[in-house]
């Protein structure tokens, strides 16, 4: 983090309130976006929306590297009477990460609702998609239980209706929204009931004074419930295996956009909050919390990356593969989050940093390429690479770092988690984590080989180059996973001081 | 039983009651195959809910569930299912055994976890004697409104208020996106395809003028609700969903299109987007004149709250700040409601009609 | 005996919310699936407000201990108790938990808004709200289109 301690992104007025322009900003550029008189404007608002977030994330991260937490209370009511945000190097690391690829995704929104969203309703998708960003980037500053749930929701609701406008391009699209709303209703929901049991057990909703009172309740088993219940609900929104039955055709079949950013940022979002219980607001040396960990977390985890690597070998449709890849990265940051180490931490939340620049890469590669032409299964992009060779080659980085190879962000978070697993002695995971890469290298291998050496489908039309101005923010995204590849310093040194912060409150 | 826990008897008897009711109308929902019949045993759970909640003291809540629950769920619901079919299919037993594994599943870990919750009513439990406690003794000198409901909603809370409000602009944007704004149903009416006013009141001369004299009182109920909030149960929820209920009987017995003309859709969705701006509004106003987010106690310019008339007794920041952001959440409240209302009666107008006697149930325009 | 009692309102809790999400797992039918959620969403709402009950206390609205309602009140309680947990001479029940409620019917209202206009607009593509008959009819929409495909390339 020693990267941002230098970093002045704002004069020191603007600093002070950054922590919370981060979220009001996106949130004002919404209802904005919504009254713009055509799509043009919303989209130009809302990528000012999305880079004036990530430049008050930029400001917040080097608040944070100097003074270590930032702390914003609400009102003017200090803690526990009023709601603060309370923003240290984990938080500070998801503001970043989310606020960049919604900077990404927002530049990306400019070519690919033209050809999936009808003109009348593109100014509405454009304030869905910064709400959704103003409840992910809530949801990584709060430091209230109950704030976290209504943040939870407003990055939610808008985005089961903006799955389901992906309509117009399949209309499958509709039941897996509904699924998804399903799901994630019922995962907010209990989240929420087992914010009721710590509530009803220690009196407060702010995570740091729950954190205190927790200490000395070890034995009731209302708080071991509610554990339980939170970690449980954060899973299915974070599409922990077996919970994960809605991200497939959600992401599958939802508009590009949605699927780059969702894919990027919404299960990581949920994991955050994941890490910030289990670890902050619980003590993970608590008998109840080890053990969930290892024998529930941890197996599950494992399942997930072996049983979801195969599931994406035996798909036919490319977006569907990604996604049920996506589960099995899940699975990775899941694994590292579970044992319970400083170096599990830290390998996790490195692989999150990286697999949602990569996923993100993809989903927008592949939403490049079925712009020109209805695409849907993997021979409909056969012989892309010959006639969208920049878009492809983009598509074909990040895939390598997804596979793993040296060189590429993916090689390196794989191995510091195969270095934290051998640290705890987790042998087993060592070997799911080598299996699955070979599943990886097959999956990933099929996908390429289609792409790159078939050639393309006799009368149908040829995938077209992705314009300029999609190929920007691609190129972003795609050299930034060789980037962190070969220099890591960034996103490792995060990804330690999080778990730093993380682990050092107890 | 002795002491203050006997006061508990006759509440702790109707609170029984009350909740035996709930179950068994859940019972009956489950059982139920008629969509109808479910819809409207829905309603009457909401309304048994908020009987409920004011026996527990919680007189806001009952009154939102109310109008919330009871009222704008079951126009929604029934709007939904004159769109859709009105009978769900049978279910076979072998359906019923996951679902069922993983209910007993949660529901083992609540009877765990419900061993070491507070007794009921409980007034040293860690709930009730910490951060509540506090909220009643200090709201007084910090915010000196009575409600203090209100109080912990819109000042000491008022972030999370916030983001219930931009939770309810989501979900109108959500079923603008999916539905529209009834502007196919208008222009259905322009090209000559659906008779021009297709109302419940052409007939009913009772209704027309019943409607007449009520929607007035109705939206002047709404504002009363919305100023009172502070001194009763009441708030800017509820005035919204009232205002907005106001504009729906006006739909139901005058017609869609005559509604549509009074209260154009596209301004409604603006007005839902000025609630949300207002209500950060106010907290930016706060940053700029020196305080924090959402510190009514710099609302003011430096200087200008000391000059207002009995400041030393009155929290005008505070009074101001809160009248401030409940505007806000009228405003998208009731423009949402109505938004959310026009997706669905617009979508197909001709169910609005069913209303008064015709029966294209179930058609498409 | 005495514990069923305490813990009455938690034993319904637990039904209402068992009974919630067995009946939006176990029917097809997408708007049964909405109502099932709205019930199970209320269930957490019964939770909370159980947890802020007091006993003989009123609705959080700030009145005199002195005035005819709160000797009304105060009048049914042992002076001793009102002196520990009431507040200026008189009892109230916990504030917070209604208002964290009130957030939470506000954002049920919401979820079930935007999915029943899903449910709708499924209804239009698919011409069915059965969970059973969508997929029947996704997967019948597939092999059409592979046999379309290999017929074509018959050709």
């Amino acid at each position: 983090m020693s990267f941002f301690a230098d970093l002045y992104a704002a004069p020191p007025a603007l600093l002070a309130h950054a922590a919370v322009l981060l979220v009001i900003g996106p949130l004002m550029a919404a209802a904005a976006a919504a009254l713009a008189p055509n799509a043009r404007w919303a989209w130009m608002i809302a990528v000012g929306g999305s880079v004036f977030a990530f430049w008050m994330a930029l400001g917040v991260a080097g608040e944070v590297a100097r003074q270590g937490v930032v702390t914003y209370a609400m009102g003017g009511f200090a803690p526990p009477r009023g709601i603060t945000f309370r923003i240290d190097a984990l938080g500070a690391m998801f503001a970043l990460l989310i606020s960049a690829i919604a900077v990404a995704a927002s530049l990306f929104s400019g070519h690919s609702l033209d050809g999936e969203i009808r003109p009348g309703k593109r100014s509405l998708f454009q304030a869905g998609f910064l709400l959704c960003q103003a409840g992910l980037l809530g949801m990584s500053a709060t430091g209230d239980a109950f704030n976290a749930f209504v943040f939870l929701e407003v990055s939610s609701i808008g985005t089961y209706a903006l799955i389901a406008a992906g309509s117009g391009r399949d209309r499958r699209a509709l039941p897996a929204a509904f699924n998804y709303l399903i799901m994630g209703t019922v995962g907010a929901t209990l989240f929420v009931t087992g914010v009721g049991f710590l509530y009803a057990a220690t009196g407060t909703l702010n995570m740091a004074d729950m954190a205190q009172r927790l200490a000395t309740l070890d034995d009731n088993r209302a708080v071991q419930a509610g554990f339980a219940f939170i970690v449980v609900g954060l899973g299915i929104k974070a599409a922990m295996f077996p919970l994960h039955g809605w991200l497939p055709g959600a992401y599958a079949h939802a508009p590009s956009l949605m699927a780059v950013f969702l894919s990027a940022t919404a299960t990581k979002a949920a994991i955050y909050l994941i890490v910030r219980f289990a670890y902050t607001v619980f003590d993970p040396g608590a008998a109840f919390v080890a053990h969930f960990m290892d024998w529930i977390v941890a197996p599950l985890a494992g399942t997930a990356i072996i049983v979801c690597s195969l599931q994406a070998m035996f798909q036919t449709e490319l977006r569907r593969m990604l996604a049920y890849s996506s589960v099995a990265q899940v699975g990775y940051i899941l694994l590292g989050v579970a044992m319970g180490t400083a170096a599990g931490l830290t390998g996790g939340l490195l692989h999150l940093f990286n697999h949602a620049l990569m996923k993100a890469a993809l989903f927008m590669a592949v939403g490049a390429m079925a712009l020109s032409v209805k695409a849907v299964k993997l021979t409909d992009f056969s012989g892309a690479a010959r006639s969208a060779p920049w878009t492809m080659a983009a598509f074909g980085v990040a895939s390598f770092s997804l596979m793993g190879v040296p060189l590429t962000a993916g090689f390196l978070s794989k191995w510091r988690l195969v270095e934290a697993a051998i640290g705890v002695e987790w042998w087993w995971a060592v070997a799911v984590i080598a299996v699955s890469s070979l599943l990886a290298l097959v999956y990933v291998g099929r996908m390429l080989e289609v792409m790159v050496f078939r050639s393309a489908v006799a009368g149908g039309d040829a995938i077209k180059e992705a314009p300029i101005g999609v190929l920007i923010p691609l190129w972003m995204l795609a050299m930034a996973s060789v980037w962190f590849g070969v220099d890591a310093s960034i996103p490792e040194g995060l990804a330690r001081a999080s778990a730093a912060a993380v682990l050092g409150v107890r | 039983m002795s002491g203050p826990l006997a006061m508990l008897d006759v509440g702790a008897i109707i609170n029984g009651v009350l909740l035996v009711m709930l179950v068994v109308l859940m019972c009956a929902i489950a059982r139920v195959r008629n969509l109808l019949t479910a819809i409207l045993l829905m309603g009457v759970y909401s309304l048994v809910m908020a009987v409920w909640l004011t026996v527990m003291d919680a007189a806001d809540v009952a009154f939102t569930e109310a109008v919330v629950g009871a009222g704008v769920s079951t126009v929604v619901l029934l709007g939904a299912i004159l769109l859709t079919r009105s009978e769900t299919a049978a279910i076979s037993w072998k359906a019923m055994i996951a679902p069922g594994l993983a209910v007993l599943v949660v529901g083992g870990l609540l009877v765990f976890a419900a061993q070491d919750l507070p007794d009921f009513g409980d007034p040293a439990s860690p709930a009730n004697a910490y951060v509540g406690k506090l909220y009643l003794e200090m709201t007084g000198g910090d915010i000196g409104a009575a409600n203090v409901v209100t109080a912990v909603l819109g000042s000491y809370r008022g972030f999370d208020t916030l983001g219930e409000t931009t939770v309810i602009f989501a979900a109108g944007l959500g079923v603008a996106l999916m539905l529209g704004f009834g502007e196919r149903a208008m222009s259905d009416r322009e090209r000559g395809r659906m008779p021009v006013n297709v109302s419940a009141g052409e007939d009913h001369v009772v209704l027309r003028v019943m409607a007449k004299l009520l929607i007035p009182l109705i939206v002047l109920y709404a504002f009363y609700v919305q100023f009172h909030g502070d001194l009763g149960p009441g708030g800017g929820f509820q005035a919204g969903v009232i205002m907005a209920v106001a504009v729906i009987l006006h739909a139901l017995v005058f017609g869609l299109d005559a509604t549509m003309h009074a209260v154009r859709p596209g301004v409604a969705r603006a007005i839902a987007a000025l609630g949300v701006l207002v209500y950060a509004g106010v907290g930016i106003a706060n940053i700029v004149h020196g305080g924090t987010f959402l510190n009514y106690d710099y609302l003011f310019p430096p200087g200008v709250e000391a000059r207002l008339p009995d400041a030393a007794h009155h929290n005008w920041g505070q009074h101001f700040g809160i009248m401030a952001i409940e505007a806000g959440v009228l405003l998208t409240v009731a423009a949402t409601m109505i938004t959310v209302f026009y997706g669905f009666a617009g979508r197909s107008a001709e169910a609005v009609a069913v209303v008064g006697g015709d029966d294209t149930h179930g058609q498409n325009p | 005996m005495s514990f069923v009692t305490s813990h009455f309102n938690y034993v319904v809790v637990i039904v209402l919310m068992m009974g919630g999400l067995f009946i939006t797992f176990s029917t097809g039918n997408l708007i049964k699936r909405m109502i099932g959620l709205a019930i199970f969403q209320t269930s957490v709402g019964v939770l909370y407000i159980s947890l802020g009950k007091v006993a003989g206390g009123t609705a959080a609205i700030t009145i005199e201990a002195t005035s005819e309602a709160g000797r009304a009140l105060s009048s049914k309680l042992d002076p001793g108790y009102v002196a520990q947990y009431g507040v200026d001479g008189v009892v109230y029940s916990n504030p917070l938990p209604h208002v964290l409620i009130l957030t939470a019917i506000v954002v049920g209202v919401s979820t079930l808004a935007v999915g029943l206009a899903i449910a709708v607009r499924v209804r239009e593509a698919y011409g069915t709200v059965e969970a059973g008959e969508i997929a029947a009819a996704d997967q019948a929409a597939i092999a059409q289109a592979d046999r379309r495909k290999s017929g074509g390339r018959g050709r």
